[in-house]
């Protein structure tokens, strides 16, 4: 019964995968006859300064926008955190963005910042914030900054529901009892809840920075990588080199990078969560 | 009085909670509002500066000049999204259910290897393998095919699906199963008739999650379908927004925002309880 599950896990993901490293050490053009070239493919890439400014633009965005979801979902999963019924409804909003794509997200906050008739730009400048003249996708890091508003709308009711759901699980009494013990709110909270929340935290944490790494769509679309090529991530720069350039064993050594970074990210995650299990 | 200052004092929160709730609100539903205002404006309204609040005469022309952006057909583009999606999900909802019973039931050859490969699936995305995925599918025939499509997006909601239909099964016990088997029904008819009304709920989580998906997917389709007529609807928002001689038409292009994101947000509204269920079980275990 599991055999068509086998079939396709082995065909489109088993294959593809081995199938990665054995490209990456060639010369393999879309057309025409591959050459094998070792190591050549790795080499180009440690000193290619665009994927090394696209890794670097990806680290940087991962980093901005971690704490932002975190604080921000932490924020709203305690302000959801209520036995009303209005407390349910509030939750659904915040969560309704999750279930809409990034390329439809990405095609209305491209709208919404557009230069003078977009009704975002407008509030902005409304607000003095950006001059009635400027274009907020012309700049690195105002394209940066809208692009996270977007993703942050779109993603930040799941963390709220993670966080919500880690919250749940510890039992009133023991925050209780620490309060009766004579400590602060803020004091509990730091000393009790944060701990606790820990594997969840572990969790929330992987999402976004497994999420950010892998990011494309609300780059390729909100800002096509400009300007200048500021804002490729590293996902955008294995596209170009494999479906733009056809250069597919460049990509697939690429490829094998990005690999091993989530692979770090991923031991971090488990170490994180074994740690939280002695507890 | 001290009275009364006390109820005002604790029903203070209170107020300042519904405030901060009612406003977060209005920020995280005010994108949609725009999206469907500009869908909704007239050619000349689109372009005003500053922006109008309200659509003055709604129209649906953005929708009908949708269907004539460079030669686009775009209807066509909404029907496979449509056929892609469906099969995708009841793809991925047909072998889940088989193969989670299978690992939540029985130890089979192959058991521990595929339990290490969804593990493994779950760790590497399919954005760092595209490159070879396209020429396995181009080996295949299936390039620029939304077959190649369906079966791309089957494999990878399968480890997902797989986890909440093997969760589901573990749940129920074993005995109910055996009466089952007691009563004549054999292998299959016990998964149909007795196990199936349980684990429903994790069927309809699992093909909620790859409707979602499937549906909003952009980077796959992208690159593996390279026929305008076969183009799924995230990738004909490129073309959209791309415009006809330089100029974006901004109306339309919400319009087409319009018509991927309604039904989302239809069908989370019709089944969250399931939706985010499956989020919480998905991302927990």
């Amino acid at each position: 019964m599991a055999s068509p599950a086998i079939i396709l896990i082995g065909t489109f993901f088993l294959v593809p995968l081995i199938m990665t490293f054995w490209i990456s050490l060639h010369n393999w053009p879309l057309l025409g006859k591959h050459r094998f070239i070792g190591l050549d493919n790795y080499q180009r890439a440690l000193n290619d300064p665009a994927f090394g400014t696209a890794l670097k633009f990806t680290l940087l965005y991962t980093l901005v926008i971690t704490p932002i979801l975190f604080v921000l979902g932490l924020g709203l999963a305690m302000l959801v955190r209520r036995k009303v019924r209005a407390a349910g409804v509030f939750q659904s909003i915040f969560f309704m963005p999750v279930c809409i794509g990034f390329a439809a997200g990405s095609f209305l906050w491209l709208y919404l910042g557009q230069s003078q008739i977009g009704p975002l730009f407008d509030l902005l400048r409304r607000a003095g914030i950006v001059d009635r003249d400027s274009n907020i996708f012309a700049g690195m890091w105002t394209a940066l900054l809208m692009v996270i508003a977007m993703v942050t709308w779109k993603v930040v009711g799941l963390q709220m529901l993670l966080l919500l759901s880690g919250l749940q699980s510890i039992p009133d009494e023991v925050v209780e009892a620490a309060r009766i013990d004579g400590a602060g709110r803020w004091q509990s909270f730091l000393h009790i809840t944060l701990p606790l929340l820990r594997p969840t935290l572990a969790l929330v944490l992987v999402f976004s920075v497994a999420g950010s790494l892998l990011a494309f769509d609300q780059f390729f679309i909100m800002t096509g990588g400009g300007p200048s090529n500021q804002t490729i991530t590293a996902v955008y720069s294995i596209y170009r080199n494999s479906f733009i350039s056809f250069k597919l064993g460049y990509g697939a050594a690429l490829s094998v990078f990005l690999m091993a970074i989530l692979a770090v990210v991923s031991a971090f995650q488990m170490l994180l969560l074994r740690n939280t299990d002695h507890h | 009085m001290t009275r009364y200052m006390k109820d005002v004092r604790s029903s203070m929160p209170h107020i300042a909670w519904w405030v901060v709730c009612v406003c977060l609100a209005l920020v995280f539903l005010y994108p949609i509002y725009v999206m469907l205002g500009m869908a909704l404006k007239g050619p000349a309204e689109q372009g005003l500066i500053p922006p109008t609040l309200f659509p003055n005469a709604p129209t649906l022309e953005n929708f009908s000049r949708l269907a004539s952006v460079q030669g686009l057909n775009v209807f066509g583009n909404v029907a496979n999204s449509v056929v892609v999606t469906l099969a995708a999900t009841v793809g991925t909802v047909l072998v889940a259910t088989l193969a989670g019973y299978a690992l939540a039931r029985a130890k089979f050859p192959g058991s521990g290897i595929l339990f290490f490969l969804i593990l493994a699936t779950f760790m590497i995305p399919f954005q760092a393998i595209i490159t070879p995925l396209f020429m396995v599918l181009k080996t295949l025939g299936l390039n620029n095919s939304l077959l190649g499509l369906v079966i791309v997006y089957v494999t990878f909601n399968l480890p997902f699906g797989l986890f909440i239909m093997r969760n589901s099964f573990a749940a129920v016990p074993h005995t109910l199963e055996e009466a089952g088997q007691v009563d004549g029904c054999g292998i299959f008819g016990g998964l149909r008739h007795i196990l199936l009304p349980i684990v429903l709920p994790g069927v309809i989580t699992t093909a909620l999650l790859t409707f979602f998906a499937s549906w909003n997917e952009f980077f796959a389709a992208l690159i593996l379908i390279t026929d305008q007529d076969k183009f799924t609807l995230p990738v004909t928002l490129t073309l959209v927004s791309s415009g006809q001689f330089g100029t974006v038409n901004w109306g339309s292009l919400q319009a087409g925002v319009a018509l991927t994101i309604i039904p989302c947000i239809v069908i989370y509204v019709l089944l969250q309880r399931y939706y985010v269920s499956g989020m919480l079980s998905g991302a927990l275990k």
